[in-house]
């Protein structure tokens, strides 16, 4: 005689269980305080201890696939470099992140920093293609593969750019990445070579891959939302004109709360197939 | 060439006795420089010669710090480098060198001699009294000295793996453990054929220069000799166009191989969409219209694997997987019915063709991992050991094995 | 002939550039760089065989009002579309002569409003797969899928708040358990050693493939068996 049995669930019903929990806390405005690990820590860190007028490069090399992802940790990047007064140099290796550099200048630099000033504080050296081979071009000079700004604008008639030779010039580097080219060839061919700190934000995917890096290479990283949610808390917490979230949208905490559920919704899926897989595997057992 | 130090300042002597001694140490101050307006220290060494291992064209420079490099009177901000072709003069700026820097390297050396000359640079621009070198001239040299050891270890490998291709074509092929995965694409073609469905192939989404694509070509000429005779119907969506090129002239001549070159379908393999994401959503919508009995995904593939694996699992087809890519394996791991796991990817041609000269290279592949093996054991115990016993010794060898298996420049 | 003219390019091809990796002089530095812009320019020439498939294939669909006819339409219509407006720089403030994706271009604005979101939403479509072949994969069905399923919870748990609550009470000295310092060793200890055998193999394995190919012992990719 077979004994009682649970159906398995239809994957309908489980994208609806997805569904149903991520737009169940983005509708209540559901989120959880976060306690950043060391290794965000460490990237925080790597900011805050620099000075005024520190001169940080920027890359931004992902595409929107994961904008998601990256575009909470970017934003958070040039919100402390632009409190620390930090002078940033933004480029990119990816055709497409000359888009990302974009939102994240006119959504949160030019906005929220009316005093910062293009040429004076910051600069856009815009796209270009070769990947890891314009690496090591501008480790050892940077206006042979960037002559000019995004706009056309010659470096030696931008303030900030005037006296930069090549990117041991720069205290940090400060990468935002997806995949290829990204983090890892920035510390293979500039941060190592160049002995020039690196920090990095970075899809969760590829964070296993750049753990070899820490902490001697890397300085720290940021590994998908939930590190750059722990980044933003760190951020609210230093400088507390932040904690107006009505003014000041802060996307990776706005999203840990869909994240923390989903989580908990696929863990919980995962005990109930197990619970499925077990009483089913009984009463076979039990009616064979 | 070491350049001599400057000789210091001298200062007036000060007179005693009331206005006298006022007036004196006034006129001293104002003829002295004071210490916030004395140039940087300059280095006491400074040496340009060629890099060598290169191609030629480049210049290595190293000089010492500066005594006011890292604190001291006045704090370097940096150590400028020029270049001319005279010792005179003049020079041009070639580099710009970070506080606590030794080593510049001039890449852009193509002709000289060169004459260099070195100064380290404080607040205020107050430059240090130049050190010249020179004449230097690059050269390119016949071998990469850095990579000495990729050499030794490549050849080590060429001879390993020839030496048991060799061997498997003098009648002695090794054992080859099964691999589940390869054994399963005969199930898989063979539930194809007798479904009547077709089999959808995914090269990878990386185009002909990326290796694992290679193998997946190599795979897919056994899969379609195998279809082509069964009458089973290949799909093969591509990324690029010239993996799609090359796909098309592998199945066709794979149909002729097998006797059977009506079977070859040109419409059948086609070109998506370079945009990654463009290409994953063509393909899922091909394999819900489709309903292939077998999904294949051979090959490189990024964060599109587990939507592919889940969209076969949806439509019920069986899914063998097989990518170089750590990230990836865990999603086809879970989502696939077998998974080839990194190296399996590239042994699936000699695995599939059976024959014993390609069966041996696979032996000379195991030789490899074997050193790897060692290497990490070796390792691993000198340095336990070297820090256990606190043995230099034991340390200079530990130092001696890593550098050996150092990544090369 | 048409098998043995593609085994010599492999042959001489193959063999230069392992040569140029440890022999920097001229003309062997030259090669490595040439040969990668040789690939690039074949790449942009394949380009148009590809977009002459596109056509081809979603063209005689349509024309032949076959089944998903109307969606080679839109697909027709996107290509075409985006690549006359970029082409022409059609609706471009900068005009002929500014960057075709200067903002409040058409090609911008189809960019920013068209691509970007439907690339984001396929990649969305993870989430609801992660799920899905999460609750499917993960079942204690021996000790490899046990070991699998508890690793796959230490890190779903240290991933979220509930790891702390969980675990936030033991002492100091046991604080390794604490679930998140687990999922942090987890991912920087056997994971990595993992990832590492793993690319070990994968090294020796496009080593092995690619000598086989070069000195053409491996045939099978141009369909013959060698």
């Amino acid at each position: 005689m077979s004994g009682f049995r649970l159906p398995e669930i239809d994957r309908r019903l489980v994208f609806a269980i997805v569904a149903a929990v991520v737009v169940f806390p983005i509708f209540f405005r559901l989120s959880l305080p976060e306690v950043p690990s060391t290794i965000v820590m460490n990237v925080f860190d790597s900011v805050e201890s620099l000075p005024a007028g520190a001169m940080v490069l920027m890359p931004m090399d992902f595409d929107p696939g994961s904008e998601a992802e990256l575009q909470p940790m970017a934003r958070a990047f040039v919100r402390h470099c632009a409190e620390k007064k930090l002078r940033i140099t933004f480029l990119t290796l990816w055709g497409t992140g000359s888009q990302m550099i974009e939102r994240v200048t006119k959504d949160v630099l030019i906005p929220e920093f009316p005093d910062y000033q293009y040429g004076r504080d910051w600069v856009n050296l815009g796209y270009k293609p070769g990947m890891e081979s314009v690496i090591t071009v501008i480790l050892n000079d940077l206006k042979k593969t960037f002559p000019t700004d995004v706009s056309g604008k010659n470096l030696d008639d931008i303030p900030l750019t005037r006296d930069v030779r090549n990117l041991r010039n720069y205290n940090l580097i400060l990468s935002v990445s997806a995949g290829y080219a990204g983090t890892k060839e920035w510390v293979q061919f500039a941060g190592d070579p160049g002995q020039i700190p690196v920090a990095a934000g970075m899809t969760a995917v590829q964070a296993p891959l750049n753990y070899p890096y820490y902490p001697r290479q890397l300085k720290g990283l940021l590994g998908g939302v939930k590190a750059a949610a722990e980044y933003e808390s760190l951020l609210i917490k230093k400088y507390p004109r932040y904690e107006d979230q009505q003014k000041y949208r802060f996307e990776a905490l706005t999203r840990m709360g869909p994240q923390t559920f989903a989580h908990l919704a696929v863990i919980g899926l995962i005990l109930l197939g197990n619970a499925t897989y077990w009483i089913n595997r009984r009463a076979a057992q039990g009616g064979a | 060439m070491t350049p001599d130090r400057p000789s210091a300042p001298r200062f007036a002597r000060v007179p005693s006795g009331g206005p006298a001694f006022v007036a004196a140490l006034l006129l001293s101050a104002a003829l002295s420089p004071t210490l916030a307006q004395q140039p940087a220290a300059r280095p006491s060494t400074f040496d340009a010669a060629d890099t060598p291992g290169d191609s030629g064209g480049s210049i290595t420079l190293t000089w010492s710090l500066s005594e006011d490099d890292g604190g001291g009177a006045q704090n370097v901000t940096g150590y400028e480098l020029r270049r001319g072709t005279q010792a005179a003069g003049p020079f041009e700026s070639v580099g710009f060198a970070a506080p606590g820097a030794t080593q510049f390297r001039d890449p852009s050396a193509k002709a000289g001699p060169y004459y260099y000359q070195l100064t380290a640079v404080a607040p205020g621009g107050l430059s240090s009294e130049p050190l010249t070198v020179g004449p230097v001239r690059a050269s390119a040299q016949w071998f990469r000295t850095a990579r000495w050891n990729v050499l030794i270890i490549a050849l080590f490998l060429f001879a390993v793996i020839l030496y048991y291709i060799e061997r498997g074509r003098r009648g002695h092929p090794p054992y080859v453990r099964r691999i589940a995965g390869l054994d399963a694409l005969e199930e898989a073609i063979g539930r194809a054929t007798e479904m009547g469905r077709p089999i959808v192939y995914v090269p990878g989404v990386h185009d002909m220069n990326e290796v694992q694509t290679v193998a997946s070509m190599t795979i897919l000429s056994h899969v379609a000799k195998k279809t082509a005779a069964y009458e089973t119907r290949l799909m093969v969506p591509n990324r690029y166009s010239l993996v799609m090129t090359t796909a098309r002239e592998t199945i066709r001549e794979s149909c002729l191989a097998a006797g059977r070159p009506d079977a070859y379908r040109e419409d059948d393999i086609f070109y998506i969409s370079d945009e990654q994401f463009g290409f994953v959503a063509g393909t899922s919508g091909l394999i819900v219209r489709e309903k292939p009995a077998a999904c294949l995904f051979l090959g490189s593939f990024f964060a599109e694997s587990l939507i592919l694996a889940e969209i076969g699992n949806s439509v019920g087809a069986i899914q063998i997987a097989g990518t170089a890519q750590p990230a990836q394996l865990p999603f086809f791991v879970a989502a696939c019915d077998y998974t080839l796991i990194g190296e399996e990817l590239f042994a699936a041609s000699a695995y599939l063709s059976g024959e014993p000269k390609q069966l041996g290279s696979l032996r000379g592949q195991d030789i490899g991992k074997m050193l790897a093996f060692f290497g990490i054991l070796l390792g691993t115990a000198l340095t336990t050991l070297a820090t256990l016993t606190g043995s230099p010794a034991l340390a200079s060898a530990f130092a001696m094995v890593s550098r050996f298996f150092a990544n090369a420049s | 002939m048409k098998r043995t003219v593609p085994l010599i390019i492999t042959f001489i091809v193959g063999t230069l550039l392992i040569v140029a990796a440890f022999v920097p002089h001229y003309p062997f530095d030259k090669w490595n760089n040439d040969f990668n812009e040789f690939f690039n320019i074949i790449q942009a020439f394949a380009f148009i065989l590809g977009g002459a498939n596109l056509m081809r294939m979603h063209g005689r669909r349509l024309v032949e009002r076959g089944a998903g006819a109307f969606y080679s339409g839109v697909c027709l219509a996107g290509f075409l579309g985006m690549m006359t407006v970029g082409l022409f720089k059609l609706g471009n403030p900068a005009g002929l002569t500014g960057d075709v994706d200067v903002t409040g271009s058409w090609f911008e604005i189809g960019y920013r409003y068209l691509f970007s979101p439907t690339s984001a939403t396929i990649y969305a479509l993870l989430a609801f797969f992660i799920a899905s072949a999460s609750y499917r994969a993960f079942r204690a069905k021996n000790t490899e899928a046990s070991l699998l399923l508890v690793t796959a919870m230490v890190i779903l748990l240290g991933r979220t708040f509930l790891g702390p609550v969980l675990t936030g009470w033991l002492p100091p000295s046991l604080s390794f358990f604490e679930i998140s310092n687990l999922a942090s060793w987890f991912m920087s200890v056997p994971v990595q050693a993992g990832n590492r055998a793993i690319m070990l193999g994968v090294a020796l394995g496009i080593v092995s493939l690619s000598l086989k190919v070069i000195l053409a012992i491996d045939r099978s990719h141009l369909g013959d068996r060698g």
